[in-house]
């Protein structure tokens, strides 16, 4: 049975009719085209396909598109400012080097930004929990968390320390 | 440093840019006019007799184009999966070769071995008109450990491979080994198993299959660390399609591990089906269909003896592996256990006299092929296995007796008595550094401290070796590869200074796009954001063999100096017609084509133009144009080296393993770029901690289900579970045979975690009389090894 959604995508409002079973991270990638957000498994393991709901992470992969009708929703490909300028947590995952393939990262990004935005003082250890529901093959977290942790400064205004130990 | 985006440099990496925009283009991303969706109908048994298939009721479903199965295929000739390698048996008679057929034809023989394939719509119609395909199934009973399936009256995989044995190898002179052996002081002996994995990209595979009626053309978008190879054997052995009627991309890729080297049936029935049916067929394995079709790693049983004299000195070694090869042989399976592990088994050690023999096996389950290391960590955690186990029964100190064993630096090049013959190395160096780093010394301190708040604790070592940068040719052909293993590029001044390097290696997160580039800002002083590197598509790139084995740099990187060796002699004619001076007198310095001697200089940009405008060129003597392309096949394989260390704490009451400190100290030749290099290190060591400690693909040995068949019950490590480490590279051992100076380490990591994981576990549970545990050392198994040790306590 097709329902009519409608929700705020990245700043603009967008209205589809779906599938009742479709999946918010379905509907995101087949219909808005917007392939950012990455499908990495079927169990809502992985985070690959992390979104933000009304400002909180959410594995887009575990809830149906018509379940996020009249949210904003905020999306890899929404996070930087609009003139291109990277969102202080995507300017420390380059810094860091806390991406290989590039697969998680979306997921990785999105779960972090939260993660500082519920808790600005994290200690590592807040954030290799934190990160528990986001699977990385490539990096080995190292510096995913070192990321993390400068993203988490700049968040609040602060400098970026360099990627050198 | 000189240059800052030059060899050295820690250049942040050009890639990430769209990766963390989410505008990285994977092959699911793609999508095309009136593209159709895929789905496999797969079978749910291990072992069973294809009897009939009903597609009526699918056909009728909604949106459904087409249901297709193995006999279809049959009908349209498509042939089987190739194996790339060909190894012979001790008696010199060829392995067994089965068909394997992109969708299996009459029996089915392992769980997700494809039956039928529907393409509808959409990618749920498609789901759904699956479950409507009717099989007739007969089941059989299955063979599905290695060890059952070499047993007498044991199921058959294939009818005509008696035994299930594929094949009966053996390397080394027996002889010798048996003579050490009878002269032995003291004989260390192991059983001990590597388990199966699996390889768990994050990006499932995915295949977009295309074809032009106007050209005849067929392109297909694979998630594949290496197209032209999959060009090769698709289009001449499976589907027989003319290599320049058929194109294949592989575009970003989400990790390949091994994982992606293979050509797998569903690249084949998508490029087959988009012809037939006439549109684009698009097809997106999910997770739970990846644990069931990618390509499994690992899966040895062994049994090791290592013979010492009375001071500890290493007399030989001798080993009997059994290999899994599961149910076909995937592309590169038979040189996995054989050439890439048992010629790995002399380690660091000068031991003289060794003899490996390996069987592989047949069962009811997914193929295993290279993972990780391939050959390589199955090698290392042997080998530094059994020493440990050799150290703690001497009760020599576990780092003295490696010490005591190793090819010393001044031996290099050292012939090993297992074929290989390494170049350089300096093993004693590798562990100067790692002690200190961990506080070797200080380690009984933090054993008394840990024991206080009731904790165990245990520190292990693992040296490696591998040989890497694979190639040569002429090697690799008298070893079985039936595929030459050089590497090619393309580097294409543009008229005004820019270049193009194309390249036969593919990136899938190692980061070629920026090291690369490194390479050509380095030798010509162009910005490093005026150097593009293509690679990944068929139609662009120059016959190349891809990227696995930790060879893009020491194979790809070196054709691309090749290549520029061939642009700055050109330039060089082009810069002396230029300057008016003689060709002999042009020299580069700083990137900057000089007249010795004098102020005369020229960028190689002014060369680039005037090469597309040759106005005045004396065109009988100077060919316009400045792009050249090269092939290159190195001498030997490079030998990337280390010490790593790796201390754990145990809770007793649990059984859980935390591990509080790990060093890595490498040996991988010249570094290009450090960054990079250490972020493929800290990969790699997750992947062998994930190994030693969590993960563990198991089947039920009976019906041959897989019974971790997701992230639900595959345990991958996560952020929490692993700690930050401690890395260190040394480069005053450069590679002595390509031009780089490079070894590789892209598979260090892996290699050496595991077996220096295990080394700590077993050390920490040794004073519970634990000398031996199998991987991965998961809580329960911890936790039953100290109860199974300590009966007063159990009792308790
Ligand atoms: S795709 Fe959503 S958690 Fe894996
Ligand atoms: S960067 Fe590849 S999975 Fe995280």
């Amino acid at each position: 049975m097709p329902c009519t959604v409608s929700m705020t995508v990245n700043g603009k409002a967008v209205s589809r009719e779906v599938e009742e079973r479709t999946l918010l991270v379905t509907f995101l990638r087949d219909q808005l085209g917007l392939t950012g957000t990455h499908v990495g498994c079927d169990t809502s393991q992985c985070g690959a396909c992390v979104v933000h709901i009304d400002g909180r992470s959410v594995k887009s992969c575990t809830m149906l598109a018509a379940q996020a009708d009249g949210a904003a929703v905020t999306t890899i490909e929404g996070l930087a400012a609009a003139d291109g300028t990277l969102h202080p947590m995507q300017a420390a995952f380059r810094e860091h080097h806390g991406l290989q393939c590039g697969f998680c990262t979306p997921g990785m990004v999105m779960s972090a930004v939260d993660l500082v935005t519920a808790n600005p003082s994290l200690s590592e250890h807040d954030v290799r929990e934190g990160l528990e529901g986001n699977i990385c093959r490539c990096t080995g977290y190292h510096n995913i968390v070192k990321a993390v942790m400068a993203g988490a400064e700049a968040m609040q205004g602060g400098t970026m320390k360099a990627a050198a130990e | 440093m000189a240059n800052p985006t030059g060899i050295g440099a820690s250049v942040r990496r050009r890639e990430d840019a769209r990766f963390l925009t989410g505008r990285g283009t994977y092959t699911d991303d793609i999508n095309r006019p009136g593209q159709t969706h895929a789905v496999f109908v797969r079978s749910p048994y291990a072992h069973a007799r294809i009897t009939g298939i009903d597609a009526a009721e699918a056909m009728q479903a909604p949106g459904v184009i087409a249901v297709l199965t193995g006999a279809d295929m049959e009908a349209d000739k498509v042939g089987s999966l190739p194996c790339g390698w060909q190894i012979h048996s001790k008696d010199g008679s060829p392995m067994k070769e089965p068909p394997h057929f992109p969708i299996a034809r009459d029996r089915a023989r392992y769980v997700g071995d494809a039956v039928a394939v529907v393409i509808a719509e959409t990618r749920e119609q498609a789901k759904d008109a699956a479950e409507l395909v009717m099989v007739d199934y007969e089941e059989l009973p299955a063979a599905v450990t290695s060890l059952k399936a070499l047993e007498g009256g044991a199921p058959l995989v294939h009818d005509d491979v008696g035994g299930n044995l594929c094949f009966d190898w053996h390397l080394g002179d027996a002889a010798a080994v048996d003579a050490a052996f009878a002269q032995a002081a003291h004989v260390a002996k192991l059983d001990l198993v590597n388990q199966r994995l699996v390889p768990n990209a994050m990006e499932p595979r995915a295949a977009l299959g295309e074809y032009d009626r106007a050209t005849g053309e067929h392109t297909l978008t694979t998630t594949s660390q290496n197209p032209h190879v999959i060009r090769l054997l698709m289009g001449a052995f499976v589907l027989g399609i003319p290599e320049h009627k058929l194109r294949v991309v592989a575009p970003d890729v989400g990790g390949g591990f091994g994982s992606k080297i293979f050509h797998y049936g569903e690249e084949a029935v998508v490029t087959w089906a988009a012809k037939k049916v006439g549109r684009p067929v698009k097809w997106t394995a999910e997770r739970s269909e990846s644990f069931l079709t990618d390509a499994h790693g690992r899966d040895h049983v062994s049994h090791a003896e290592l013979a010492m004299d009375r001071d500890g000195n290493f007399l030989a070694l001798r080993v009997a592996t059994i290999a899994n090869m599961g149910a076909y042989l995937s592309t590169f399976a038979p040189s996995i256990p054989t050439y890439l592990y048992a010629t790995l088994l002399a380690g660091q050690y000068k031991t003289p006299a060794i003899y490996a023999e390996v069987k592989a096996v047949f069962t009811n389950t997914v193929p295993v092929d290279a993972y990780r290391g391939a050959g390589r960590p199955e090698a290392c955690y042997l080998i530094e296995r059994l020493v440990e186990v050799a150290a703690a029964e001497t009760g020599i100190d576990k780092a003295e007796l490696r010490r005591r064993n190793f090819v010393p630096a001044s031996a290099m090049p050292y012939q090993t008595p297992v074929a290989l013959q390494y170049d350089t190395g300096d093993f004693a160096k590798n562990l100067d550094i790692a002690l200190p780093l961990v506080d070797y010394d200080g380690f009984a301190a933090r054993k008394a401290e840990s024991a206080r708040r009731g904790k165990l604790r245990g520190i292990g070592f693992a040296t490696y070796i591998e040989a890497c940068g694979i190639a040569p040719s002429n090697v690799a052909g008298a070893l079985g590869a039936r595929a030459g293993l050089y590497e090619s590029a393309e580097v294409r001044f543009h008229p005004t200074g820019s270049v193009t390097v194309f390249t036969g290696s593919h990136s899938h997160g190692q980061g070629h796009e920026t090291t690369f580039a490194q390479l050509v800002s380095e030798r010509f002083g162009v910005p490093i954001e005026n150097v593009e590197i293509v690679h990944g598509d068929t139609s662009k790139i120059p016959f190349g063999m891809g990227t696995y084995g930790s060879r893009s740099l020491a194979v790809g990187g070196s054709a691309i100096v090749k290549a520029m060796d061939k642009v700055e002699r050109k330039a060089k004619k082009i810069a002396a017609h230029m300057l008016e001076a003689a060709e002999a007198d042009i020299e580069v310095k700083d990137g900057r084509f000089v007249v010795a001697g004098t102020d005369k200089a020229l960028t190689i940009g002014d060369i680039a133009l005037q090469a597309y405008v040759p106005h005045n060129f004396p065109l009988d003597e100077l060919e316009p144009g400045l792009d050249e392309q090269a092939f290159y096949d190195p001498k030997n394989f490079t030998y990337p080296n280390g010490c790593h260390v790796c201390e754990v704490e145990i809770d007793p009451d649990t059984g859980v393993v935390q591990v509080v400190n790990f060093a890595a100290v490498d040996d991988f030749g010249r570094v290009i770029n450090p960054l990079i290099v250490e972020g493929q290190v800290h990969g790699g060591l997750v992947q062998g901690i994930g190994q030693a400690l969590y993960e563990n693909c198991v089947y039920d040995e009976d019906s041959g289900q897989l019974i971790t068949g997701s992230y639900m019950d595959y345990c991958m490590p996560r952020a929490d579970d692993v700690p930050s480490f401690t890395v260190r590279y040394h480069e005053d051992q450069p590679c002595t045979h390509n031009p780089l100076g490079v070894k590789g380490c892209g598979e260090a990591g892996t290699i050496g975690a595991s077996a220096a994981v295990m080394n700590a576990v077993v050390h920490a549970l040794s004073e519970y009389g634990v000398t031996h545990l199998d991987m991965p050392a998961t809580p329960e198994r911890v936790w039953q090894a100290i109860r199974r040790h300590t009966p007063a306590q159990a009792a308790e």
